[in-house]
C-alpha cells in the first residue's frame, strides 16, 4: 500500500502514545497495512482495541488485516477549528467509515479528496496512508 | 422496593448566571456555597441540617464542602461518573441513601466556570495538544484526535447526520428545538440570552461543525446550583411545597459506553442518546408513561439530542421526533409538549444539569417563568452521550 507524505491536517497535531493493546495496531499501520484487533476465540472485532472480548470474555486476541475498501457510515465538515493548529485547515471533513471484512469496526478518519457536495452515507471509499513525523495515519479517499 | 415517594425536593437555588468568564474570581466552591444557600432559605433548613452531600460530574471535595458549610456531621457522600449525565442520578442517590437511613437531609450541588478556575473550557474538550497516556483508555484518544475529531459538538454532529440519514430529519428542525427553547427564555429574566430567535437566525447562524450550527449548541457560561433532597415524612414540615421523587434511573445500554468519545456503538443504537432503557425503568417506577407528563425539562447540550429524547420516552414514534418539534411543538402554551420552559442549556444557562430539575420544581410549584397551566407530574433527565445518563419524575 502506497504511503504518501502528503498531510490532510498539519504534522503539528499528529502524536500517537500507544499502549499495549493499540501498538501493534499502530506497527501495521507505519508499514501500510490496516488491521483491526478481534477476539481469537469467538472472532469479535473490537477497536479501539482493548484487553477482553466483551463478547465471550476471552483475553486472547489476535490481529486481522482489512483490505482497505470501505464505505462512509457517518460525516461532518467542520468549520469552526477548536485548536489553533488546525485554523488553517478549515472546514475539513471527518468521516466514520466501515469495513466489510471487519463487521462492527468503525474507524475514524478524513476523506481527502471528497467536497461536502460529494459525501454521503454509503459512499466507497478505500484507504490510504499519510507519514508524518510521529507517526502514520490511515486516511481513505473516494473509490 | 423501589424509592418511589420516598424522599422530596424541599429546596431549590441558584447564583446569578454569567457567560463563560463573567463570574469574576468567585471560584468553583464559592458558586456552589452561595447557591446552597439559596437553596437552604428556600427549604426553611440550615447548614446544620445537612448531613450528606451527593454529587456527579467533577469538581467536589466533601470534606472541603462539609467544613466551608460548616455542617455538624457528615454521614453520607457519593458521586456519579460520568458528566452531566449524572445530573439527576444525583437526585435518586439521595433517595436512596435516605430510604437506607444513611442521611436525612442531602445537598445535591453543581457549580461551573466553563472558563475554568482551571482554565478548562469543556466545549473544547480533546482539543488541547496532548503530552502523554493518563489513566486506562487514554490511547483511544490516538484514534479521535489526530483525524481532528476534538469536542463533543463534532462527535455529536457525527451521531446527528445518521438520524438525519435515517429518518430524513432536517437542520430546520434541530433549529425549531433552538426557537422553543428561545421563546421560553425570553420569557426568564435569568436566562443568559433573551432575545428571541427564528428558524432562519438558526439557518443563518455561524456553522461549526456540519450539520450542527452555533445556535445548535449549548452555552458556555458559570454558576452554582443546588437541590436539597429530604425524606418524604420530613418535607412535610418544612417551609417549601414539598416536589415528590416519583421515580429514577440511571444507566443506559451497556453497548452505548462511552457513546461521543467511541462511535462505535451497534447500528440500531447509534441515532439514540441512550436514554431509553432508563426512559422505561423511570417510567415503571413512578407508574406513569408519556402521556401522563405535563412538562419535560431535557438536558440539551445539542439540539438533535432533544429530538433523539423525545423519541426515546416516547413521546412520538422513531424517527417522528424531528416533526414532533416543528411549528412550536415544544412551546410551554401550544405546544404538543412544553419542553425546556426555563430556556435550558441552549438559553438560559449551561451547568451540566441541575437547571432542569430546578425548574421542574418551579413549574410543580407554580412559580415558573413560562408556567404550564396545572403542572402536575414532571421528567427531567440528564445529558446524553455518554454512561451512565440518568433521569427523575417529580410531581406535586
Ligand atoms: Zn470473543
Amino acid at each position: 500500500m502506497t504511503i504518501s507524505q502528503e498531510h490532510y491536517l498539519p504534522e503539528s497535531v499528529v502524536a500517537i502514545f500507544p499502549d499495549q493493546y493499540s501498538r501493534e495496531y499502530w506497527d501495521r499501520i507505519a508499514r501500510g497495512e490496516l488491521a483491526f484487533q478481534r477476539c481469537a476465540q469467538c472472532k469479535t472485532f473490537r477497536h479501539p482495541p482493548g484487553p477482553m472480548c466483551p463478547k465471550c470474555s476471552s483475553f486472547e486476541a489476535e490481529w486481522h488485516t482489512v483490505e482497505g475498501k470501505g464505505t462512509i457510515y457517518s460525516w461532518e465538515i467542520v468549520t469552526l477549528a477548536l485548536n489553533d493548529a488546525l485554523a488553517d485547515y478549515v472546514p475539513y471533513n471527518v468521516v466514520l467509515v466501515e469495513f466489510p471484512d471487519a463487521p462492527g469496526v468503525r474507524l475514524v478518519t478524513n476523506c481527502i479528496d471528497a467536497s461536502k457536495e460529494q459525501l454521503s452515507v454509503g459512499m466507497p471509499v478505500e484507504v490510504i496512508y499519510q507519514k508524518y513525523s510521529k507517526a502514520t495515519l490511515p486516511r481513505v479517499r473516494k473509490a | 422496593m423501589t424509592i418511589k415517594d420516598i424522599g422530596a425536593i424541599v429546596g431549590v437555588g441558584h447564583t446569578d448566571f454569567y457567560k463563560r468568564g463573567q463570574s469574576g474570581d468567585q471560584t468553583e466552591l464559592e458558586l456552589m456555597l452561595k447557591a446552597t444557600m439559596v437553596a437552604l432559605d428556600d427549604s426553611g433548613l440550615t447548614p446544620q441540617d445537612i448531613d450528606g452531600f451527593s454529587f456527579y460530574a467533577s469538581g467536589f471535595d466533601a470534606g472541603l464542602l462539609a467544613t466551608a458549610l460548616g455542617i455538624k456531621e457528615l454521614r453520607y457522600s457519593t458521586i456519579m461518573s460520568g458528566g452531566g449525565g449524572g445530573s439527576q442520578g444525583t437526585i435518586a442517590n439521595a433517595v436512596a441513601a435516605i430510604q437506607a437511613g444513611y442521611a436525612e437531609v442531602i445537598l445535591c450541588t453543581k457549580a461551573l466556570k466553563s472558563g475554568g478556575d482551571t482554565g478548562r473550557r469543556i466545549g473544547r474538550m480533546g482539543a488541547e495538544p496532548r503530552t502523554g497516556r493518563v489513566g486506562a483508555g487514554a490511547a483511544d484518544w490516538d484514534f479521535y484526535h489526530n483525524f481532528g475529531l476534538t469536542s463533543p459538538g463534532q462527535s455529536f454532529a457525527l451521531m446527528a447526520r445518521q438520524h438525519m440519514h435515517k429518518f430524513g430529519t432536517t437542520s430546520e428542525q434541530f433549529g425549531a428545538v433552538a426557537v422553543s427553547t428561545r421563546f421560553h427564555a425570553s420569557r426568564n429574566p435569568n436566562a443568559i440570552h433573551q432575545m428571541p430567535i427564528t428558524i432562519e437566525d438558526h439557518q443563518n447562524s455561524r456553522m461549526i461543525a456540519d450539520p450542527l450550527h452555533l445556535l445548535d449548541y449549548c452555552l458556555e457560561t458559570d454558576g452554582g446550583t443546588a437541590v436539597i433532597v429530604t425524606s418524604a415524612e420530613r418535607a412535610k414540615d418544612l417551609k417549601a411545597k414539598p416536589v415528590y421523587v416519583g421515580g429514577a434511573a440511571m444507566g443506559g445500554p451497556g453497548p452505548f459506553g462511552q457513546g461521543i468519545f467511541y462511535l462505535q456503538m451497534p447500528d440500531d443504537i447509534f441515532h439514540w442518546s441512550g436514554h431509553k432503557p432508563v426512559a422505561d425503568r423511570v417510567y415503571a417506577m413512578a407508574g406513569v408513561g408519556p402521556q401522563d407528563i405535563d412538562v419535560a425539562e431535557m438536558y440539551d447540550h445539542f439540539t438533535p439530542l432533544v429530538i433523539m429524547q423525545l423519541e426515546e420516552y416516547g413521546f412520538c414514534k422513531p424517527g417522528e421526533g424531528g416533526a414532533f418539534v416543528e411549528d412550536g411543538g415544544l412551546r410551554f402554551d401550544t405546544g404538543r409538549l412544553p419542553v425546556n420552559t426555563h430556556g435550558g442549556n441552549l438559553s438560559e444557562v449551561y451547568l451540566l444539569g441541575l437547571t432542569h430539575t430546578i425548574e421542574a420544581v418551579r413549574q410543580l410549584r407554580g412559580t415558573a417563568s413560562s408556567q404550564v397551566k396545572d403542572a402536575e407530574v414532571a421528567l427531567v433527565t440528564s445529558g446524553p452521550g455518554i454512561l451512565p445518563t440518568s433521569a427523575i419524575i417529580l410531581h406535586n
